[in-house]
């Protein structure tokens, strides 16, 4: 593909706009809430897109990926800490940079032993050492803290023109100039003859084998390359908190990259960023709301799974494809018949769980009582659980009925966009890695 | 001290922990008693190792399917126990829990595993994940984050015998019966009983089998329920002998599938003997308190104490030793012990 191909006017146009957003979105939201949300947006994104270039990219499944992310983020803050007393200074706007060396070293050392297998065997593994860097963490508090974790101080001196970071403002831009940087470099990546090999290796490694390469090797070197950028997401991380605690190694974190990627879509590039955007404003908007936002999410999570192997961004190429064609008015009726069905499927189960979580926390709050919008509920009468409950058994039975026209409406546009020759954007997803 | 390993922090088994001081060097009989009760305890872990990891390679090695929520069940299985016993007593709870346990599982199979199979074998791994993930919320929505009170029954209090000064309670000698009684019932339908016989012909003609006339699908609900079952078993059994709160299947699931790796993928046989090893060897050390210092000072070498790699001692070390054995493994026989493949 040559330049002139990928930048055709309406992406340049989509990038022009991007790079606005990215600009002036601190501007607009300047409130301190939304600078520190925006840039736990940039560095997750980061790594969301270092995570896809394993699983959407290469078809590895990896259960370990925090331990780049964490391991760049402890280098990044030792480095600075070291500054502090030394006379050589590095400056605080490349240290990112040193964050993903380490990552990249450790991808070295790790993914030699990872990538000698593909497929589950290589989520298991992953899973092996992802576990053995988070359980030595407690065994070195000298370099990982211990259960504190170490802090250090980002502003160390006048920095260039003045901008030391002092601010959360200059500390978003310094994200924002890394995650653009990152997710350009990564995309550059994958067009090259690397990324198209990796691409070949996720689908079919015996032929990629059988015209003279080295899938495991191509496997290796994607696993070193997003453990540079999850090291960089990791710096990153660690200048913005000025704190890193083993949590960052966690199979928690491990496992909120593997959601984020997928429910956004790894079959295009843009899913995990969307994916990515997504997680972060749940945790911090919706986690304030409810404490069940991990089930809903978990819940949502298994849909994707089980319905859109594709994620988000699956989703919307799919209805792009028949936007285009002008056929979208075929599906909105169903669609619209299936979205009350769903609605109260939701409605029912938000209810019952926020209901459990009542009744949960009863004795702590003092009442076992709470309201959902208008609707005044009381998690330990059998009359509360009865409405929700037939909302639920009502729900599922009409959607399942209203899903029929919805399968059926998309039948007849398939077959529309197949007679005019444009077949249908399936979003790719590694189907078989064995 | 299943909850202790995968995270590799708080306090060791009580039994090998009041032993760990006073090792070697305490009562004429001490390096005896330490050994021998060691051991005990290695291969009670390393049984209800095998209880969790044979379901797995099983299900492993017939389906493909990885089952990243297979500590879940296990979770599960403490939990409803604890559940039952508070009504009806822990009896009817050792039969009934892994019952329930098992159901649960064949229905996911039968109802989410089997879609997620479209998608092939990455997409299963993924929804067992998000199983894994959702089993936890879940669990703590109904029965809070807290540790629940889930205790030994009365009638099964108490010690076995004592060696020197360390006793044996009644209760581990209890799990290690209930998971020799699974062993060996588990052997005997695998390879004396017909549906044994299709299982195993499953395992590795599912395509003939199917041809000649068995409902396939079936056997793998029929599998996986099973596996599930046997989950909910250890955690039966588990539950009250350790913890049972909300992180014990994250604590367990990595070791559990570090023994299905160093045994072999699908091998019963390579699992049985890593979980044995793992579980003694991982007893064994939370018990050495010694490190490298010590060897350099018994070898009468001067050592600079400087170096905290020096002063790890194995205690220290038992938590990452499972990971470490898998690493080691993987590089010099990447097939596992046992393993008929490469895995």
């Amino acid at each position: 593909m040559t330049a002139i191909a990928l930048l055709d006017r309406r992406r340049l146009l989509g990038l022009l706009m991007v790079a606005l957003v990215i600009l002036i979105a601190p501007l607009a939201l300047s409130k301190g809430f939304f600078l520190s949300l925006l840039c736990r947006i940039g560095i997750m994104t980061i790594f969301a897109l270092s995570y896809n270039m394993l699983l959407g990219q290469t078809g590895l499944l990896s259960f370990g990926h925090a331990v780049y992310f964490g391991l760049g983020a402890f280098a990044t803050l030792h480095v600075l800490n070291g500054m502090a007393g030394a006379s050589v200074h590095l400056p605080v706007t490349l240290l990112p940079l040193l964050g993903g060396a380490a990552g990249l070293l450790f991808g070295v050392v790790f993914g030699y032993v990872t990538t000698r297998r593909a497929g589950t065997t290589f989520a298991m593994i992953s899973l092996g050492i992802g576990e053995m860097v988070a359980a030595s963490s407690l065994m070195f508090p000298a370099f990982f803290g211990g259960e504190g974790g170490i802090s250090g101080n980002r502003v160390t001196g006048k920095g260039w023109f003045g901008i030391n970071y002092g601010t959360p403002l200059q500390m978003y831009y310094l994200i924002a100039f890394w995650a653009v940087l990152c997710a350009a470099a990564i995309f550059a990546l994958s067009q090259t003859p690397l990324g198209r090999l990796a691409n070949a290796v996720r689908d079919n490694p015996e032929r990629v084998q059988f015209i003279g390469y080295n899938p495991q090797w191509i496997r290796y070197l994607m696993v070193v390359l997003a453990g540079f950028f999850a090291g960089v997401a990791g710096g990153l991380s660690g200048l913005q908190y000025e704190i890193v605690t083993a949590e960052a190694l966690s199979d928690y974190t491990s496992g909120i990259v593997i959601l984020m990627a997928f429910v956004g879509g790894i079959g295009s590039f843009y899913g995990p960023v969307i994916g990515a955007v997504l997680v972060t404003v749940l945790q911090v908007a919706v986690a304030g709301v409810t404490p069940a936002w991990p089930l809903y999410f978990g819940l949502f999570f298994l849909l994707i799974v089980l319905y859109a192997p594709g994620g988000i961004a699956g989703i919307l190429v799919e209805h792009r494809a028949v936007w285009r064609a002008g056929l979208l008015r075929t599906l909105a009726p169903a669609y619209l018949l299936a979205a009350l069905p769903a609605a109260m499927l939701a409605s029912g189960i938000i209810a019952m769980v926020e209901m459990a979580y009542a009744l949960v926390n009863g004795p702590q709050r003092g009442t076992t009582q709470l309201q959902i919008l208008f609707l005044p509920l009381d998690g330990a009468t059998v009359a509360s659980w009865t409405f929700p409950l037939a909302m639920v058994g009502l729900g599922l039975f009409l959607l399942s009925r209203a899903w029929r026209s919805v399968a059926q409406q998309w039948q007849r546009v398939n077959a529309a966009l197949q007679a005019r020759g444009t077949l249908r954007a399936s979003a790719a997803v590694p189907s078989e890695v064995r | 001290m299943l909850t202790e390993v995968g995270r590799g922090g708080g306090a060791a088994d009580p039994p090998t922990c009041a032993l760990a001081p006073g090792l070697l060097a305490a009562a004429p009989g001490g390096g005896v008693e330490f050994v021998f009760i060691s051991l005990l305890n290695g291969v009670t872990y390393g049984l209800l190792l095998f209880m969790l990891s044979s379901g797995l390679t099983l299900i492993f090695s017939m389906m493909g399917i990885l089952n990243f929520a297979h500590a879940s069940f296990y979770m599960l299985g403490a939990y409803f126990a604890h559940q039952i016993s508070r009504h009806i007593g822990f009896w009817p709870a050792l039969f009934l829990a892994p019952l329930l346990v098992g159901a649960v599982g064949a229905a996911i199979e039968r109802y989410g595993i089997r879609k997620a199979h479209r998608f092939g074998h990455v997409a299963e791994l993924l929804f067992t994940f998000g199983l894994s993930f959702l089993s936890v919320e879940a669990v703590q929505l109904i029965w809070g984050k807290a540790v629940v009170d889930y205790r030994v029954p009365r009638s099964l209090e108490g010690t076995l015998f004592t060696i020197y000064s360390t006793t044996f309670p009644v209760y581990k000698g209890f799990m290690m019966l209930v998971s020799v009684g699974m062993l060996l019932s588990l052997y005997a339908l695998l390879t004396r009983t017909r549906i044994g016989l299709i299982i195993q012909a499953a395992l590795s003609r599912p395509d003939m089998v199917q041809a000649l006339g068995h409902d396939v699908p079936r056997i793998f609900t029929l599998v996986f329920g099973g596996g599930a079952a046997l989950a909910g078993l250890a955690g039966v059994i588990g539950g009250n002998a350790f913890v049972t709160e909300p992180n014990m299947a994250a604590a367990v699931g990595p070791i559990v599938f570090v023994v299905v790796v160093v045994g072999g993928l699908g091998s019963l046989a390579g699992a049985f003997v890593a979980s044995l090893s793992i579980g003694v060897l991982q007893t064994f050390m939370v018990g050495f308190d010694y490190s490298i210092l010590d060897l350099a000072r018994f070898l009468g070498v001067k050592l600079q104490a400087t170096s905290s790699l020096a002063r790890l001692s194995l205690t220290q070390f038992a938590p990452i030793m499972p990971y470490v054995l898998m690493v080691l493994i993987l590089i010099f026989r990447p097939r596992g012990i046992m393993g008929a493949r490469e895995t």
